[in-house]
């Protein structure tokens, strides 16, 4: 059986796109046949970060409107051949996509592949309502900032009312927690919340946390996800979310600051 | 205040101030998700008909929408002006 994850945060920056990539890379990489699916109608730039912007032809509205075959639209990873993208169009249009046209795609992709990821816009329009309509799982993309958590909160009440699921009175779409941009060293300070603090307010269950890392902007630089960066903090991180996601037991790791030399030398026992 | 002092004093981290301020939103815009969506038209439109008869402030009413189990409980407050004069 298929199944459709969106990204989603309701707030913008958190990081949704670049962990749209690496959870659809990792995935794909595991072997999984996985589409991954750029909802940001206007401002496309899933292409970029996964690095085919060059090989955007048609587009995830060209499909809807038949102006072209999924396979025509649909790039296949130049890194791993079970990995596709579905460009977001470039239209300012706002009702270009629709709720029956979006269904039907993704019922055609769902014949085909394992795996779809959706990586919804910022916000609550159209676009993020379309992205988490039809998901059967939620990734909840949360950086540890108040309004960024706030926004987290009410993306759940929406996902918990306003979904296909919710509507159709079936089992709830199932909620991860991401915290990204995470910094162990500021929460030992006390001057930012902690995995504790944010799983608390939240009441998520969390899938991982992805450390504040310089691997993120050296990945999108080059338009490799950082997954593949298998020696960052945060491809580590993101190939650990896919294995609990996935259902291995995996310690989570990062919560902890790292420690310097001194640190080394004096605390360890 | 001495100058021990002034290192001793442990000051209110802004992570828990985060925290706090979170846990109080959200509680708050929680209860209001699932209050239904008549709630602020049927608040406006109680205020109008009491202030036909009594002069109050436009906060002077509550509506409280409490949902359990077993029942939906719609919990209306008005707080009258000591002096209660007739509105002109």
């Amino acid at each position: 059986m298929a199944r459709i994850i969106v990204v989603t945060s309701g707030k913008g920056g958190v990081g949704k796109t670049t962990t749209s990539a690496a959870i659809a890379m990792g995935l794909a990489k595991r072997g999984h046949k996985t589409a991954v699916i750029d909802f940001d109608v206007g401002l496309r730039n899933l292409d970029l970060i996964m690095g085919c912007e060059r090989r955007v032809v048609y587009d995830f509205v060209n499909v809807i409107n038949g102006e072209a075959g999924l396979n025509q639209a649909l790039i296949r990873d130049k890194n791993c051949d079970q990995l596709y993208i579905l460009p977001a169009s470039q239209t300012r249009d706002k009702d270009a996509l629709s709720q029956e046209g979006v269904g039907r795609i993704l019922d055609e992709l769902k014949k085909d592949f394992k795996y779809i990821v959706c990586d919804s816009p910022a916000g609550i329009e159209k676009g993020a309502h379309l992205a988490m309509y039809f998901a059967d799982d939620a990734f909840i993309v949360t950086n540890p900032e108040v309004s960024s958590v706030r926004d987290s909160d009410r993306m759940l009440g929406i996902l918990s009312s306003k979904s296909r699921r919710a509507e159709q009175n079936e089992e709830p779409i199932k909620e991860y927690l991401l915290l990204s941009r995470y910094s162990p060293d500021r929460v030992k300070l006390g001057e930012m919340l902690s995995v504790n603090d944010v799983q608390e307010i939240l009441s998520l269950h969390l899938l991982g946390v992805i450390p504040e890392s310089k691997s993120v902007l050296n990945a999108s630089n080059s338009g490799i996800p950082v997954i593949l960066d298998e020696k960052s903090d945060a491809g580590q991180a993101y190939a650990d979310i896919i294995a609990r996601y996935l259902g291995e037991d995996r310690p989570h790791r990062f919560i902890d600051e790292k420690k310097g030399l001194f640190g080394k030398l004096f605390r360890s026992r | 205040m001495s100058l021990l002092d002034y290192f001793r004093t442990s000051k209110a981290s802004s992570a828990s101030l985060a925290k706090e301020r979170l846990q109080i939103l959200v509680a708050h815009e929680r209860s209001s998700r699932n209050q239904p969506s008549y709630l602020p038209q049927l608040q406006k439109e109680l205020l109008e008909v009491i202030r036909k008869y009594v002069n109050v402030g436009q906060d002077a009413i509550s509506v409280n929408f409490e949902q359990n189990d077993t029942q939906e409980t719609l919990e209306l407050n008005i707080v009258l002006p000591d002096h209660q004069t007739k509105a002109p």
